[in-house]
């Protein structure tokens, strides 16, 4: 598969929708920008780029809503999964600065970890591979309440060498439970190669393994992606677990207290930007004609706008109260 | 009442409230066909069924991992470990994830699940089938844990964990387990997370203890009395986190002499915390030092029958203790 050529889109897009996501995507790249540099001014402590993974996130967001009833346990590079599922950038940005009115934990937790139950989301922990378990949990009580919920389980390169995503998987194939494993694979643990990580070539080598369906796509490309998780939810759905593995560069360091150019060729990091989703989609819809340079141009003015009003009100935003120390370390 | 054994106590009651909310489920290695390596969950597979009581793959992380994500899900997983030395690749679900469910989510999200957990020895268990593990978890806040010692503790605490809506780790002694028995009622009944329990009153010295050595401890008690009236008080402690430290204080108030007994190593165990609760909120109550009779620091308690009594403290040593800190 590739960018779909024409504009036979796959089911449930459209032409507004294509534009509505690019949108989204675009939004997320601003803010993600706009994070990193806020950190390099001293006000954002920490911030963990998805610049590279938008497609893979948006994709399969975009297919789970189509399809409806998932459920995300997401990692610390899925920002733009999270904004998809109608997180608004004001409250993206609270979470960022550690602001009250963080809807994921209130400025208990890095950003956009922790959960936002309204929309489906948990991410309990930075320990990599630590949701996947959870993720099959979740689907188990789904698939012995009888209920259609699918659970989607992202994680990255990183966390495929942890015993737990071991342990996770073959569980679920064992139990063939409704959920799909999504890889958003960037090649780098970190600083580590993925040669140093694993010996196959790809992760969904290792499907076969525990009794997943898998396949192995490029995560840069959109349409791709979509049309891979609408068949990945619709099988999970039937009780086929899943495992999903997207191809994707991380276009920026592991983190913003990471520094690439230690261990990454020029060429490496310049020659990506070829890869970047948000070009792809971008040049997709303008070779489509869905719209013109001079629209995109309102359309990035009016997202800049939106990030600079979002900015403006979580930096002039409290911060938690000290006393809130203390509060909801138990459930009543 | 009827008279049960404390693995028969805890059977009941996990049969009790299965039966009464069909979202408790259990899983862990050996649970089902086998009924659990001590017989816990005995039966239980053929009245609940195969999706209720799980035999999982021998892996303690996603055991663990699982019960959690089941328990974002509404249901009230109880994963059971065989024996608590295996529980350390499951700790990282355990106080690295569920006890912070509730903090790290401003109280969004819940994580009700009970972790039932074989620990401690004097069974010739060696290094890997005798450990105390409690500290580990007492040290954890967004935990509860509990720590009874006889089956109609059991049996309340045990049905209390699993209607709390928090994470709570619950330490069966398995040397009690066929060893201790004891009068439990026919009719529903639960006790509460964080209370102790006066086991025995008595005006000169409060000893506080749980799990095996609080039985060892009234043992001890009595032939001082009888011996040397010398009049113990025991408090047991039966939840070690919450920490009921008002029960405690107020016994030491009357007797003005502490001592602590656990099975589990001294230093940074639950007796320093007790200690320096007491020194703190007490001082000027106390009328002699406090004395903690535990688990020297090595790893365990050996294989060796001469290693693990040396290990392991008895009644003759307590009341030792006890005399020596009559007379001070």
């Amino acid at each position: 598969m590739s960018l779909a050529k024409d504009m036979n889109l796959p089911k449930g897009l459209n032409k507004q929708k294509v534009l509505q996501i690019y949108e989204q995507m675009l939004m997320v790249r601003l803010i993600d920008e706009r994070v990193w540099a806020m950190n390099r001014q001293g006000k954002v402590p920490i911030a963990a780029s998805c610049q590279g993974h938008e497609a893979a996130q948006l994709g399969s967001l975009a297919a789970s809503q189509y399809l409806g009833d998932c459920f995300f346990f997401t990692y610390y590079r899925d920002l733009a999964l999270k904004f998809g599922t109608g997180l608004n950038e004001k409250d993206i940005m609270l979470s960022y600065l550690g602001r009250n009115g963080d809807p994921y934990s209130n400025g208990r937790q890095f950003p956009l970890q922790g959960a936002d139950l309204s929309r489906n989301v948990i991410q309990l922990s930075n320990v990599v591979a630590a949701g996947m378990p959870q993720a099959v949990g979740y689907a188990l009580a789904s698939k012995i309440k009888r209920e259609p919920t699918v659970s989607l389980s992202f994680f990255g390169d990183g966390a495929s060498s942890q015993g737990e995503c071991h342990e996770a998987m073959n569980f679920a194939g064992i139990h063939k439970l409704p959920i799909v494993f999504v890889c958003e694979n960037n090649h780098y643990a970190i600083s580590v190669p993925q040669n140093l990580q694993m010996t196959v070539s790809e992760v969904s080598e290792r499907a076969p393994g525990y009794g997943l369906s898998a396949i192995s796509i490029d995560g840069s490309d959109f349409f791709q992606v979509y049309e891979s998780m609408l068949e990945a939810i619709a099988l999970a759905r039937r009780n086929v677990p899943v495992l999903v593995e997207m191809n994707v560069e991380r276009i920026m360091p592991h983190t913003s207290d990471d520094d690439h150019s230690r261990y990454r060729d020029q060429s490496e990091i310049t020659n990506m930007r070829d890869r970047d989703p948000l070009t792809k989609l971008e040049q997709w819809i303008t070779s489509h004609k869905l719209t013109t340079e001079s629209e995109i141009a309102t359309i990035t003015a009016s997202c800049k706008q939106r990030v600079n009003l979002a900015t403006e009100y979580a930096e002039s935003a409290p911060e938690p109260e000290a006393s809130s120390l203390y509060d909801n370390l138990f459930s009543k | 009442m009827v008279e049960l054994s404390i693995i028969e106590s805890i059977r009941e009651a996990l049969k009790e409230e299965m039966t009464r909310d069909t979202n408790v489920i259990i899983l862990g290695e050996d649970v089902g066909q086998r009924g659990g390596v001590f017989l816990a969950t005995q039966g239980l597979l053929e009245e609940f069924g195969s999706e209720r009581v799980i035999d999982t793959p021998l892996a303690e992380a996603s055991i663990m991992g699982i019960a959690l994500g089941a328990s974002f899900n509404g249901l009230r997983p109880v994963p059971e470990v065989e024996f608590a030395d295996f529980l350390w690749p499951g700790l990282n679900q355990i106080i690295g994830e569920a006890s912070k469910v509730s903090y790290g989510t401003n109280g969004a999200l819940n994580a009700p699940m009970v972790i039932r957990i074989p620990y401690g020895g004097g069974i010739r268990g060696g290094l890997y089938h005798s450990q105390n593990v409690e500290s580990y978890f007492f040290h954890t806040p967004g935990l509860k844990v509990c720590a009874p010692s006889t089956p109609y503790d059991a049996k309340g605490l045990l049905k209390s964990a699993i209607r709390d809506n928090n994470p709570v780790v619950f330490l069966e002694h398995k040397k009690t387990y066929r060893l201790v028995r004891g009068e439990v009622p026919l009719q529903e009944y639960l006790l509460p997370i964080g209370k102790a329990d006066v086991k025995k009153q008595g005006s000169d010295i409060t000893i506080v203890s749980y799990g095996l050595m609080l039985h060892y401890c009234i043992e001890a008690a009595h032939l001082s009395l009888k011996e040397d009236n010398i009049n113990v008080e025991i408090v047991d402690l039966m939840s070690l986190r919450p920490l009921d430290t008002g029960t405690v204080i107020e016994s030491v108030k009357k007797t003005g002499k502490l001592m602590i007994v656990h099975e589990d190593n001294l230093t940074g165990g639950v007796g320093a915390e007790i200690s320096a609760v007491v020194a703190n909120e007490a001082f000027e109550y106390l009328d002699g030092p406090i004395r903690r009779v535990c688990g020297p620091d090595v790893p365990t308690m050996p294989f060796a029958k001469s290693l693990e009594d040396a290990y392991l403290p008895n009644s003759k040593l307590i009341y030792e203790e006890i005399k020596k800190l009559h007379a001070y």
